[in-house]
C-alpha cells in the first residue's frame, strides 16, 4: 500500500472520528452564535459611532481584533487537545496494535493523523474567519485593506500548535503533552511582547529573545499577522491625522505581515517537528 | 521440526530484546511449520507478547534475525497476509463493528468488491451479526475480543497471530474460537498461538514451544505429548523388592498409596499386575494416565527453576494421580 494512501484512510478516520465525536459540530454551533453576537454587537458600535474616519476605523479594528484572538485562542486550544490524546494513548490502550499490525508505517499514522486534524482546524479558521470580517463589515462599512491573509494565518498559527501537540504525542502523556503545548502557547505570545517592548525601546537583548523565541515556537508571528491584517493600513491612519506611538507594538493585539523569512521558517518548523515527532516514534517500544 | 519440502512460516534465530537492563527475550530460536496450529507458552514475563510483537514488526529486536512468512521481521507486504489479536484489544469505540471491519478491509487492502462478503462472514464466524451495526463502545469486553478475533480474519491472512485469544470468553466463547481455530487449520492458515490456558492449547494445537527467560526450553508435538502414557496402581503391601519389578517397566514414582508406571505400554499392564500380586502386593486400583501439557509445563519450568535463580519464576512439579488425569478441566483450564 502507498504512504499516500495509507496517509488517506488514516486522515478519513481521523475526519470522521471529529464528526461522530461531535467536536466539529460543536465548533460550527458555537461560532453561529459568536456570529450572531457579533453582528449584534457591532450593529450598536455602529449606531453609536459610525465608522467615518480613520480614529472610528482604529477603534473597530481593534475590536475585531480581540475577536479574532478569541478565535486564534479557540483554534490554539481545539489543536492542543485534539491531537495530544492522537498517538501516545492509542497505542498505550492497545487501539494502535491491530493497526500498525496491517501493512502501514508509523509514520503514515503519524501523518494522517496531522492532515485529518489539519483539515478540520484549516477549514473551520477560514470559515469562521471570513464570516466574521464580512459580519463586522456589513454591521460597520469597516473592512480593512487586506484582511483576506488573516484566516489563513490563524489557521496556521493552529497548524504550528497542533504540529508541536502532535510531536508530544509520540512520547508524553497526553495531558502533560497537552499541558506543556499550552504554556508553549502562552510562553510564546508572552515573548512577542517582550519582543515588541525590544522594539520599542530599541533594546537589543529583548529583541533577540523575542526573535529566538520566535524561531523555537513561531505561533506569535503568524497571530501578529492575523492582527496586523485587520488593521488599518498605517498610511489610511496617517491620511486622518492618526498616528499609533511606537509603545504600541507592546500591544500583543498589533502586529504586521510576517514577511517572506518568517512564512517560510513557519512552513520549515512544522516540517522538521513532523520529521522529529516521526522520528520519536519509529523508535517508541510499542 | 519443520514440515518437509515447506518452509517455515516462523523462523527465528536468537531473537534478542532488552529494555534498557532487562532482558525480555534472550535467544529465541524456533520455527513454526506451514499449516499448524502453533502453542507458545511460558510463566508471565517469559517474553511471550515481546516474541509476538517482534514477528509483527510492532518492535524491534535488539540481535538475532527472523523471517516471517519468508519476508524479514516488519516487512510491510508480508503484514498484507497476517492476521493479529493483539492481547489488549480494543476497536474505536465510537464505530460500529461493520465499521471497524471496513477499515482493517481498507487497511488490508483487500479489494472493496470482497468487503461486503468479508464482512458477513467475519461478522457470522464471531457471533457478532445480531449487533453488527452497534457501536463496540456499547459491547461487552468478550464481544470486543469476539470482535478482534473477526479483524484478524479478514483477507483469509496465511498466518494468524492470537495473543490470549479467549481471555475475556465464555466457556461458549472458548469453544467457538476452538472450532474456528480447527477449521482454520483444516484450510491450511498457520496459527500461532499465546496463551496461558494449557488445556486449550493442548486442544488445538498440533505443536507447542515452552518459553521460560525468553528462550525456548521444550518443543513438542501433541503427538508425542500423547504417546507419554502410563498407569497408576492402588497398591498395598508392596515392598522394595515389589517396586523394583515395577521399575522394569518403565520408571516410577510413588505418591502415598499410588504406583505410577510411566511409559508402560497398555498391553504390558496386566503382566505387572500379576507380578505385583505374586509378590504379595494387594491391588486395589488401575488406572490408565497420561501426561498432560500442564504437568509437562510445570515440570519444565519447576526445573528451570532448579537451575536458575528466578524465583519469581519457580513453580512445584505437579503430582500426577489418575483422579488430576481423568478429570475434565473446566473453562479455566482447571482439571
Amino acid at each position: 500500500m502507498s504512504s499516500i494512501q495509507s496517509i488517506l484512510i488514516i486522515a478519513r478516520l481521523t475526519l470522521r472520528e471529529v464528526v461522530r465525536r461531535r467536536l466539529l459540530w460543536a465548533l460550527v454551533g458555537l461560532t453561529v452564535v459568536i456570529i450572531a453576537l457579533t453582528w449584534w454587537a457591532f450593529s450598536r458600535i455602529a449606531d453609536v459611532s459610525p465608522v467615518t474616519g480613520p480614529v472610528e476605523m482604529l477603534a473597530v479594528s481593534q475590536v475585531l481584533v480581540m475577536l479574532a484572538f478569541m478565535f486564534s485562542f479557540v483554534l490554539a486550544m481545539t489543536a492542543v487537545f485534539a491531537a495530544s490524546p492522537a498517538i501516545g494513548p492509542e497505542i498505550e490502550n492497545g487501539l494502535l496494535l491491530a493497526v500498525l499490525a496491517r501493512p502501514i508505517r508509523r509514520v503514515d499514522v503519524l501523518l494522517g493523523r496531522w492532515l485529518g486534524l489539519a483539515v478540520v482546524l484549516v477549514g473551520y479558521a477560514i470559515m469562521a474567519g471570513y464570516l466574521e470580517v464580512g459580519v463586522v463589515g456589513l454591521a460597520t462599512g469597516y473592512l480593512p485593506d487586506d484582511p483576506w491573509p488573516a484566516p489563513l494565518y490563524l489557521a496556521g498559527e493552529a497548524l504550528v500548535l497542533l504540529t508541536l501537540a502532535l510531536a508530544f504525542s509520540t512520547r508524553i502523556a497526553s495531558v502533560a503533552g497537552g499541558a506543556i503545548a499550552v504554556v508553549a502557547y502562552g510562553l510564546a505570545w508572552m515573548a512577542g511582547v517582550m519582543g515588541g517592548v525590544g522594539e520599542a525601546f530599541n533594546n537589543d537583548v529583548l529583541r533577540t529573545a523575542g526573535t529566538v523565541a520566535r524561531l523555537i515556537l513561531p505561533s506569535d508571528v503568524l497571530w501578529r499577522g492575523a492582527a496586523g491584517a485587520l488593521t488599518p493600513a498605517e498610511a489610511v491612519l496617517r491620511s486622518g491625522g492618526v498616528t499609533t506611538p511606537a509603545l504600541y507594538k507592546f500591544s500583543p493585539f498589533s502586529g504586521s505581515s510576517p514577511g517572506p523569512f518568517w512564512l517560510a521558517w513557519c512552513v520549515v518548523w512544522i516540517v522538521g517537528t513532523l520529521a522529529i515527532a516521526t522520528l520519536l516514534l519509529r523508535r517508541r517500544e510499542l | 521440526m519443520v514440515a518437509e519440502g515447506a518452509d517455515p512460516t516462523i523462523e527465528t534465530h536468537e531473537l534478542r530484546k532488552e529494555f534498557g537492563r532487562i532482558v525480555a527475550l534472550a535467544g529465541l530460536t524456533m520455527a513454526v511449520p506451514r499449516g499448524e496450529v502453533f502453542g507458545f507458552l511460558g510463566p508471565n514475563g517469559a517474553g511471550k507478547t515481546t516474541a509476538v510483537k517482534l514477528l509483527l514488526g510492532l518492535s524491534r529486536p535488539t540481535a538475532g534475525d527472523a523471517r516471517v512468512l519468508g519476508a524479514p521481521l516488519g516487512d510491510v507486504r508480508a503484514r498484507r497476509r497476517i492476521g493479529y489479536l493483539p492481547e489488549l484489544f480494543r476497536y474505536q469505540g465510537w464505530m460500529t463493528a461493520r465499521e471497524v471491519l471496513a477499515l482493517h478491509c481498507e487497511l488490508a487492502r483487500l479489494a472493496r468488491s470482497d468487503w461486503v462478503v468479508e464482512i458477513r462472514a467475519a461478522l457470522d464466524l464471531v457471533g457478532l451479526a445480531d449487533r453488527a451495526d452497534d457501536r463496540t463502545e456499547t459491547y461487552s469486553k468478550g464481544m470486543q475480543q469476539r470482535l478482534g478475533l473477526g479483524v484478524a480474519l479478514l483477507g483469509r491472512p496465511d498466518l494468524l497471530v492470537l495473543d490470549e485469544p479467549t481471555s475475556a470468553l465464555d466457556p461458549v466463547g472458548r469453544q467457538d474460537v476452538r472450532g474456528i481455530i480447527g477449521a482454520l487449520r483444516d484450510r491450511g492458515t498457520t496459527v500461532f498461538l499465546n496463551s496461558h490456558l494449557l488445556t486449550e492449547v493442548e486442544r488445538v494445537c498440533d505443536r507447542v514451544a515452552i518459553v521460560d527467560r525468553g528462550r525456548v526450553v521444550s518443543e513438542l508435538t501433541m503427538a508425542e505429548l500423547s504417546r507419554e502414557r502410563g498407569v497408576g496402581l492402588r497398591v498395598s503391601s508392596l515392598d522394595g523388592v515389589g517396586r523394583e519389578v515395577a521399575a522394569r517397566y518403565g520408571p516410577t514414582r510413588v505418591d502415598g498409596e499410588w504406583l505410577f508406571v510411566d511409559g508402560i505400554a497398555d498391553a504390558e499392564v496386566p503382566s505387572l499386575v500379576a507380578e505385583l500380586v505374586a509378590r504379595g502386593g494387594a491391588i486395589h486400583a488401575v488406572v490408565p494416565t497420561r501426561h498432560t501439557l500442564e504437568e509437562r509445563f510445570m515440570s519444565l519450568l519447576g526445573a528451570a527453576a532448579d537451575q536458575g535463580p528466578a524465583a519469581d519464576d519457580q513453580v512445584p512439579a505437579a503430582a500426577s494421580t489418575p483422579a488430576e488425569a481423568l478429570a475434565e478441566p473446566d473453562a479455566e483450564g482447571r482439571p
